[in-house]
């Protein structure tokens, strides 16, 4: 068949498969940039991996964060981080970040620089897609490829089919990369995009910063995707300086082919929740009746970056949360957290009566620091609204942006940024 | 490979949460993820799941979380293959990988009830619904993928092929 044009997701496999080109089915085995696990998923990968019986492919390009139950929450999960530990020193492992010293795993490897734009990264850990906000190919795969991954530095991957999502518009001040993906995914569906990657473009990207981005990457996997992932353009390479220098930008061809096109106005988006128990089930603020709420967590993979918190900490000031409401802040890395506390959104978060924490993963997949009791309901900025994903089964979560969130926390029911002011 | 067994049928987008909570993540040994299974959504399963059952999903089976705690789990239950009308991304390769088959065959998953018995030939994808005389197709596994299937997982194909 001729060669037909490929998209930056393709560019980019088969650029590490030693390809000129790949189709969408194709099963190749591509080099890895970097392979990445936390403290859950690592120590089945070390099992899996010392099956094998050879070293590490490349102690540098190895990445473990232990994250998950982080600062370790009881006798079993410090066995777990007790394995990581012991296997990144007897390997010496250059990136190995211990609790204090780091903080998420997806907002501590962009922001140490560990990933870049046009790398590959396999992570053994879903919402790895994230790292598609620096125009890298990065997804989510298993213990067991990490494990392998770490003798062989390949993995092995499909060649998707890409959706494109044809972003246009003038963000308004109210609206957050949140806001973005959750509409996304009201619109395809939580399987719209199974198998395939998302492939943001237009010229509305201009108007998504970095932390937009990286929210809107994260997610895709909850829409099914393989892979999200931007152009590189000037905010990109802003971001990057200081943290990657060197790196190879990968663009789509003019004429590559996408199976299917969804355009996303941002003038037109209004703030909005899903519902659960799917990420899917989009509504707009301020269309549905009350919904009292006994939690609010602002933080995680999805949401714990500085420009984050500013923006919780703009609807907080001077204000006090609701009563009846625990709200918990977490920064997602240490940086986070001194630059949050250095312009004084820590103050004003413990003013307005939140728990503020050390980064972890914890109440994001119901592990610790914010376990939801029966009947209870939360809002988050997390990911997932799955049943029980944050506590007893019959709790509820809703996910929304950190305006959202914040404005919530206020009201004490679900509620706008507009109805707080 | 062939299996022959019960029915377990749950719905659309089961999600790796309610496979394996993430509250019991804290080990990862396969008989104590096994004692957890579905509890969330299937409080009797993990209680009376025979050796041979074979789970049944819909659409999305699997998604969420990376976690390959869960396939571990469905496998430690005894379930020798799964059957859904389609797989989320991840754990389709975690199952291929550690040696949990998985056959995908659309909308015909409706046809087979809870409790139906089920023989499925994993070569040829043919699942024979016993109790209801219907016959379901699966694609074959693809390329190299079959290949994995065939040595048990990953790390067998790996070591074999070093």
């Amino acid at each position: 068949m001729t060669n037909m044009g490929m998209t930056m997701t393709q560019k980019i496999l088969a650029k590490h498969a030693g390809m000129d080109f790949v189709k969408p089915g194709d099963l190749i085995t591509c080099n890895l940039d970097r392979v990445l696990a936390n403290d859950i998923t690592a120590p089945p990968a070390i099992v899996e991996f010392r099956k094998i019986g050879k070293p590490v492919f490349d102690k540098d390009k190895i990445v473990l964060v232990p994250d998950h139950f982080i600062p370790n929450k009881d006798i079993k999960s410090a066995g777990l981080a007790k394995i990581v530990r012991d296997f990144a020193r007897e390997h010496h492992i250059t990136h190995y970040y211990e609790a204090g010293r780091a903080g998420i795993e997806h907002v501590i490897l962009p922001e140490k620089g560990i990933v870049g734009p046009g790398m590959l990264i396999a992570g053994a850990d879903s919402h790895t897609c994230t790292y598609g906000a620096l125009g890298a190919f990065a997804s989510g795969v298993g213990s067991t490829d990490m494990g392998v991954a770490m003798v062989t530095g390949k993995c092995w991957f499909k060649v998707p089919d890409a959706i494109k999502v044809n972003i246009t518009g003038k963000k308004p001040d109210d609206i957050t990369g949140k806001d973005v993906m959750l509409t996304l995914i009201g619109m395809i569906g939580v399987d719209g995009a199974l198998y395939k990657s998302l492939e943001f473009t237009g010229d509305g990207i201009s108007e998504l910063d970095m932390t937009d981005r990286f929210t809107i990457a994260n997610m895709a996997i909850e829409a099914g995707a393989k892979n999200g992932i931007f152009p590189v353009d000037e905010q990109t390479k802003a971001y990057e300086k200081g943290r990657v220098e060197h790196y190879e930008i990968f663009t789509a061809d003019p004429d590559a082919s996408y199976c299917r096109t969804v355009d996303i106005n941002l003038s037109e988006l209004k703030p909005v929740v899903a519902f659960p128990h799917l990420p899917g089930n989009t509504k707009v603020v301020g269309t549905f009746g009350d919904i009292k709420i006994d939690q609010v967590v602002i933080g995680s993979c999805t949401n714990g970056r500085l420009e984050d918190l500013k923006i919780a900490a703009s609807i907080m000031k001077g204000r006090r949360i609701h009563p009846d409401v625990r709200c918990i802040v977490i920064p997602g890395s240490q940086q986070v957290y001194k630059e949050a506390m250095k312009a004084g959104y820590i103050d004003t978060f413990i003013d307005a009566g939140c728990v503020v924490s050390t980064p972890t993963c914890g109440p994001c997949l119901g592990g610790y620091m914010g376990i939801l009791a029966a009947g209870e309901r939360c809002v988050s900025t997390t990911n997932r609204n799955f049943r029980g994903r944050m506590g007893h089964v019959d709790s509820e979560v809703y996910l929304a942006g950190p305006q959202v969130a914040a404005a919530t926390a206020i009201a004490g029911k679900i509620a706008a940024p507009k109805e707080v002011h | 490979m062939k299996f022959e067994g019960k029915t377990w049928v749950y719905g659309d987008n089961i999600d790796t949460d309610v496979i394996i909570p993430a509250r019991y993540l804290n080990t990862f040994d396969p008989k104590e993820l096994a004692s957890h299974c579905m509890v969330d959504i299937d409080k009797t399963f993990a209680g009376n799941v025979k050796k041979g059952d074979i789970m049944v999903g819909g659409w999305n089976f699997g998604c969420g979380s990376s976690r390959e705690h869960a396939p571990i789990a469905i496998k430690a239950s005894g379930v020798p293959v799964v059957i859904a009308a389609n797989f989320a991304r991840i754990f389709y390769r975690n199952a291929i990988n550690v040696g949990l088959p998985v056959l995908e065959i659309g909308d015909d998953v409706k046809k087979i009830r809870n409790g139906d018995r089920l023989k499925v030939d994993i070569s040829s994808g043919i699942i024979e619904d016993e109790t209801t005389g219907e016959t379901f197709h699966a694609a074959p596994l693809p390329g190299f993928i079959q290949d994995i299937a065939a040595a048990g997982g990953l790390v067998n194909y790996v070591k074999e092929n070093a």
